[in-house]
C-alpha cells in the first residue's frame, strides 16, 4: 500500500483498476441473508462487502425516548475491525458516529416515521471490508433492508459518490483515489420522488466542477437504483420460479 | 385513468401505480395526484381502487381481531401480552376473573404466568393508547395444548382463502382445530403430533408461496400425498 502511483489517470483516460471516468465499480446485491432480523441486505460495491440488518419497529428502550407523533429510528453504522489494512479498535470513533448520524438522516425522509408513533426502529450497518465509499454503499444497502422488513416507504434511497482525481471529475472513487484525490461527493437520491437526502463534499471543487460531480453522481445512484429493485423483487421471483417448475413436474 | 402495471404485478416502494381517478388503498400513498406503492408486494386493480397486497409486514392492533398472545409479564392487576406487534397488549386481572380483582385473595401468576400463551380479541386500540385485550368470550382464554406458528400477518388472509376455502381444505385433509390470530400467530390442536406438523408444513409453505398462482391445488396436491403415504405406512 505505501507505493504511491505517480498517476491516478493513464493516458488512455483509464483510472488505477481499469474503470473510465463515469464508470461505476461491479455492484451485488442480495436481500433477506439474516433470518433473525426484520429486515436485510447485503451489498458488494467493488471491494467493499456491507451487511444491514433492521428490526421493528418495537417497543422503546429507554421508554424515555419514546416520541409521541412518531418513531425513533436508531442507525449504527461500524466497521469491523478487521475492514480496513491497519486494525481498527472495535470502539466506535468519531467518524463512526458521524456517518450513523448522517445515514439516519439520509434514510429517514424515505420512511412513514408518523404512522408508527411511540416505536422505535433501529438500523444496525456492519462493514466487513472497505474500500472507499462505504457510507454510499451503506445507505444503499439500509434502504433495501428497510423496504425488505416491511416498513412502509415513500421511495427507496440509493446513494453513490464522485470526486474529482488527477484534476478529472470521476464516478464512485475507490479508496486510493479517495485518499490521494482532490474531492470527494457522496450524493444520496430518493429516484422516483427525484429527491436528494444527503449531499457532502470534502476537498476543493470549482462551481463547473462540483455541478459535473453531483450530475455524475445522481445518474451513478439511478445505475445502481435498476439493481436495488432487482434484488428486491429476485427474493420473490425465486420462489415463483421454483413452484413453476414443481408444477411442471 | 392510466394504470402503469399489468394485474398481480411485483412492485417495490416508490414505484408509480396509477394516476386519475383511482383511490389509494392499502399500502400506497398519494403524492400530486399519482399514487405510489409504500411496501413491497403485488398490484391489485379493482373498478376504482388500488391495492399493494405486502408481501411481508408487521401486525397493527385492530379492535375486534382474535389474535395469539405470549404473556410477557404479570402486573400488579394484570398481565402485559406480546402480541407480535410493535405495541405491547394490557390483559386486565378483572377481566380473566370475570369478576372484580381483589389484590389480597387473588394470585395472578396462578391464574396466568409468565410464558403462558393466550387467545384473545382485541378491545380497543388507537395510537395513543397501547391495546387492550379480553379473553371473556367463548373460544378465548389460555392455550393447554397444540402446536404453535408464527407467519407474515399479511399472508393470513391467504391462508384463509376465498370464502375460507384454503383454510377448511387444510382442517379437513388433517384433521386438525386451526385457529388464525390475525397478528400471524396460529395454533394448531390434532389428535396426533403428526397431523399438526402436516398442517404446519402446510401452512408455512402457503407463506412462502402466496404470491403464485394455483396455490389451492398445490396445498391439496400435498395433503392428499402425504394422506395415502401414511396408509401405506400403516399397512406395511
Amino acid at each position: 500500500m505505501n507505493d504511491k502511483p505517480e498517476k491516478l489517470i493513464d493516458k488512455k483516460g483509464l483510472r488505477l483498476d481499469g474503470r473510465k471516468a463515469d464508470e461505476l465499480r461491479p455492484v451485488k446485491l442480495e436481500v433477506g441473508v439474516i433470518a433473525n432480523a426484520d429486515g436485510s441486505a447485503y451489498i458488494e460495491h467493488g471491494k467493499n462487502k456491507i451487511l444491514a440488518a433492521v428490526y421493528g419497529p418495537r417497543e422503546v428502550h429507554p421508554k424515555h425516548l419514546a416520541l409521541q407523533d412518531r418513531t425513533v429510528m436508531k442507525c449504527r453504522y461500524h466497521m469491523a475491525p478487521f475492514s480496513v489494512q491497519e486494525r481498527k479498535s472495535p470502539a466506535p470513533s468519531r467518524r463512526e458516529v458521524e456517518l450513523s448520524k448522517v445515514i439516519r438522516e439520509s434514510l429517514e425522509p424515505a420512511v412513514f416515521m408518523e404512522y408508527y408513533p411511540r416505536t422505535m426502529v433501529d438500523v444496525f450497518i456492519e462493514v466487513l471490508q472497505a474500500d472507499g465509499g462505504t457510507r454510499c454503499a451503506s445507505i444503499t444497502a439500509a434502504a433495501l433492508a428497510l423496504a425488505d422488513s416491511g416498513i412502509p416507504m415513500r421511495d427507496l434511497v440509493v446513494a453513490c459518490a464522485a470526486g474529482k482525481v488527477d484534476d478529472t471529475v470521476v464516478l464512485d472513487l475507490m479508496d486510493t483515489e479517495d485518499k490521494l484525490g482532490g474531492a470527494d461527493v457522496p450524493v444520496a437520491l430518493m429516484p422516483n420522488l427525484n429527491a436528494v437526502t444527503l449531499l457532502q463534499m470534502d476537498g476543493i471543487l470549482t462551481h463547473e466542477e462540483f455541478e459535473k460531480a453531483v450530475n455524475m453522481a445522481l445518474d451513478g445512484c439511478r445505475q445502481i437504483y435498476a439493481m436495488q429493485k432487482e434484488a428486491l423483487k429476485q427474493k420473490y421471483v425465486n420462489v415463483s420460479e421454483e413452484t413453476k417448475e414443481e408444477a411442471e413436474e | 385513468m392510466p394504470i402503469f402495471l399489468e394485474k398481480r404485478q411485483l412492485v417495490t416502494p416508490g414505484d408509480l401505480i396509477a394516476e386519475g381517478e383511482y383511490l389509494a388503498g392499502e399500502n400506497t400513498f398519494v403524492e400530486d395526484g399519482k399514487i405510489y406503492a409504500a411496501r413491497v408486494g403485488i398490484v391489485e386493480y379493482e373498478t376504482k381502487r388500488v391495492d399493494v397486497v405486502a408481501l411481508k409486514a408487521f401486525y397493527i392492533p385492530r379492535a375486534g381481531d382474535i389474535v395469539i398472545g405470549t404473556i410477557t409479564e404479570v402486573g400488579f392487576n394484570g398481565w402485559t401480552v406480546n402480541i407480535n406487534s410493535p405495541y405491547i397488549a394490557l390483559l386486565r386481572a378483572s377481566d380473566v376473573l370475570s369478576r372484580p380483582f381483589k389484590p389480597q385473595k387473588d394470585d395472578l401468576p396462578q391464574v396466568l404466568d409468565a410464558g403462558d400463551l393466550v387467545v384473545a380479541k382485541v378491545v380497543s386500540y388507537d395510537r395513543t393508547h397501547d391495546p387492550q385485550l379480553t379473553v371473556a368470550e367463548p373460544g378465548l382464554g389460555k392455550i393447554t395444548r397444540g402446536q404453535i406458528i408464527k407467519i407474515t400477518p399479511t399472508k393470513i388472509p391467504r391462508v384463509i382463502g376465498k370464502k375460507g376455502s384454503m383454510i377448511s381444505t387444510i382442517k379437513q385433509e388433517t384433521g386438525c382445530n386451526i385457529i388464525l390470530g390475525l397478528n400471524g400467530v396460529v395454533l394448531i390442536t390434532g389428535k396426533t403430533l403428526e397431523d399438526e406438523q402436516l398442517a404446519m408444513r402446510a401452512l408455512l409453505k402457503i407463506e412462502q408461496e402466496s404470491h403464485t398462482s394455483g396455490l389451492t391445488d398445490r396445498i391439496t396436491q400435498m395433503l392428499k400425498e402425504e394422506k395415502t403415504r401414511k396408509e401405506e405406512n400403516k399397512n406395511e
